[in-house]
């Protein structure tokens, strides 16, 4: 049975994002501040400082959010379950500001606790700190929606939570001006900030993402089936569930704290997958993740070479561009529901 | 075979504070197709999940003489089979991934398909008439279909013991029939089927018959008996009646005019 058609369909579609991929990720180190420019050698510190991490970082955060839009809707049975729809992004901003925060006012206060002049201290508290808000956020909109049964309210406690964990991080902002410019990078999403670590430091988070979650992927196969017909299957659904929201919170997490708030990608690949092959978690997580860095692959290019020299925040882009696509995925349900 | 495969005593089920099932009692035989029937909301399809150990009871359920608390999970899932009524399912799986989930009991983490759950897989979606559109997503099935694909997930596990609640209520009659010798099948192998129906005519092919009301069993015993039938005349309103027909029993709806 290795020859269904549907493996010939998962390889196409490998290749195709492979394809689309390197393409992109060609265009990521011509695209500079001049727009494109072919001149430079590989061998430029331009190229080997600054675009080859940012061109590999946009390409793992997007893997990240596309790993955990995938985990989300799985886990949730949901096809709008997504880490923004859920609050765990907003948890993960939150968390980040409140390191930002207690750099900015309290790095004299607490000299040992926060080291804001060592990078590796500084981002690994930001991911940490990013991660607890994450995952506190999705059991606390776990708890207002009673559970994960009705899909209404679901997505409005993640709105509800997500908009208060916002506001919460206005406050903090409001009343700590100084944290504030390294604060806005962060809420409108952006790729500048990205170095060699911050790609090193996501690769092992995504490794581990990955292993764990194809280990546990049946457990999602299993899901579709309804919860009750899970369990009949014998499988323990609640530490499975937390160990899948762990894992979700930790790959929106390590994304928002190297590139802050980007909107839609982890939505919207899972949905590019699932519109082209339907396939068992253990493809297409992968191929969600493959996917996702596509896109915000793509998305950190235009964002840097539409309107250069001035730079779009990336988050702001995809924004617009995944907000586009629900609406028109929508607009085609409501025709084919209408047609039929 | 007398063994006993399925056992409860004093089962009782709450949900949301209210009493569903009251101390029932109940062995149902090995090797035997037994029917559970009743009005609406007398606790059918509740007995079949506290049967089967997926919802939270008092009293005691022994599966083949063990408590279900003694079992493992795993154990448990190869051994027993649960097909739920209006379980949502995901649209965007294929027949085959379908019906291969029910062989998950039987794989380890790591382990994928191999060729034993491939055959029983292919198997049971020939039974099922599905072979032709195992490639499918679910979601582009007809209520029928998803139907029959949903019941050769339940087949394919090669379980000992089968509970189904409505298997065959969205089905077309020759498929209906398919069901029935499928039942008479693996019940003359030696495994043991417990089914909520909805037809009481069909319910009557079952060896035995279990007819509750109020969450409460009324009777237990085979379905020629005539104290079965007058049980379900009763616990029906006397709104049904129970005649033979040419060797078959038919429960009839009494004409509404005629009361």
């Amino acid at each position: 049975m290795n020859n269904r058609p549907i493996h010939q369909r998962i390889q196409h579609l490998w290749w195709m994002l492979l394809l689309i991929t390197c393409a992109v990720g060609w265009l990521g180190l011509h695209t500079g501040s001049l727009g494109l420019e072919w001149g430079l050698s590989y061998s430029d510190d331009i190229i080997q400082e600054i675009r080859i991490p940012r061109t590999w970082g946009a390409w793992l955060a997007g893997v990240l959010l596309g790993l955990s839009g995938a985990i989300a809707q799985g886990l949730f049975r949901n096809p709008l379950a997504d880490p923004y729809l859920l609050g765990s992004a907003s948890g993960a901003a939150l968390g980040v500001a409140t390191v930002l925060v207690l750099g900015a006012t309290g790095a004299s206060a607490l000299p040992g606790l926060i080291d804001v002049s060592n990078w590796w201290a500084l981002r690994l508290s930001l991911t940490s700190a990013a991660f607890l808000g994450a995952w506190l956020s999705v059991l606390f909109t776990l708890m207002l929606a009673r559970g994960v049964h009705q899909t209404m309210r679901l997505i409005l406690s993640g709105v509800v939570v997500g908009v208060v964990l916002g506001a919460i991080t206005s406050l903090m902002m409001a009343m700590v001006p100084q944290a504030l410019p390294s604060m806005q990078s962060f809420i409108l999403g952006s790729t500048a900030s990205l170095n060699p670590s911050a790609c090193v430091l996501m690769s092992l988070v995504l490794f581990f993402c990955c292993l764990i979650s194809l280990l546990t992927s049946k457990v999602l196969d299993a899901l579709g089936l309804g919860e009750t017909t899970a369990r009949s299957l014998g499988l323990s659904l609640k530490p499975m569930r937390m160990i899948l929201i762990a894992v979700m919170s930790l790959a929106t997490a390590c994304a928002v704290a190297q590139v802050g708030l980007i909107a839609f990608v982890g939505l919207v690949a899972p949905h590019l997958v699932r519109s082209r092959v339907q396939v068992t978690h253990r493809h297409s997580l992968l191929l969600s993740a493959a996917m996702g860095g596509a896109l915000l692959c793509a998305a950190d290019v235009l964002a840097r070479g539409l309107w250069a020299p001035q730079e779009l925040p990336v988050g702001v882009l995809t924004a617009v561009l995944g907000g586009g696509y629900l609406l028109w995925r929508m607009q085609s349900m409501n025709g084919e529901r209408s047609h039929s | 075979m007398n063994h006993i495969a399925l056992q409860c005593q004093q089962l009782q089920v709450h949900i949301h504070q209210q009493k569903i099932l009251h101390d029932l009692n109940l062995n149902i035989r090995q090797g035997r197709w037994t029917c559970v029937v009743g009005p609406n909301g007398c606790g059918k399809s509740t007995l079949l999940k506290a049967l089967s150990g997926l919802i939270d009871y008092k009293g005691q359920v022994l599966m083949a003489d063990l408590s279900l608390s003694q079992w493992l999970s795993k154990n448990l899932a190869q051994h027993r089979a649960w097909l739920g009524q209006d379980e949502s399912s995901n649209d965007d799986l294929t027949v085959y991934d379908v019906v291969m989930l029910g062989r998950l009991p039987h794989q380890s983490w790591l382990q994928g398909a191999n060729p034993k759950d491939h055959q029983y897989v292919s198997d049971a979606l020939k039974k099922m008439h599905a072979w032709d559109w195992r490639e499918r997503p679910l979601g582009q099935l007809s209520g029928g279909e998803r139907q029959r694909v949903l019941l050769a997930r339940v087949w394919a596990s090669d379980a000992s013991v089968f509970l189904m609640d409505e298997p065959i209520s969205n089905l077309d009659v020759p498929h209906q029939a398919d069901w029935i010798s499928s039942v008479q099948d693996v019940v003359k192998h030696g495994a043991t089927v417990v089914s909520v129906l909805h037809d009481l005519t069909l319910s009557l092919l079952a060896d035995d018959v279990v007819v509750m009301q109020n969450g409460i069993i009324v009777h237990h015993g085979s379905s020629q008996d005539t104290a079965t039938h007058q049980a379900m005349t009763e616990v029906f309103d006397g709104r049904i009646q129970i005649v033979s027909h040419n060797g078959q029993t038919l429960a009839l709806i009494k004409n509404a005019i005629q009361i």
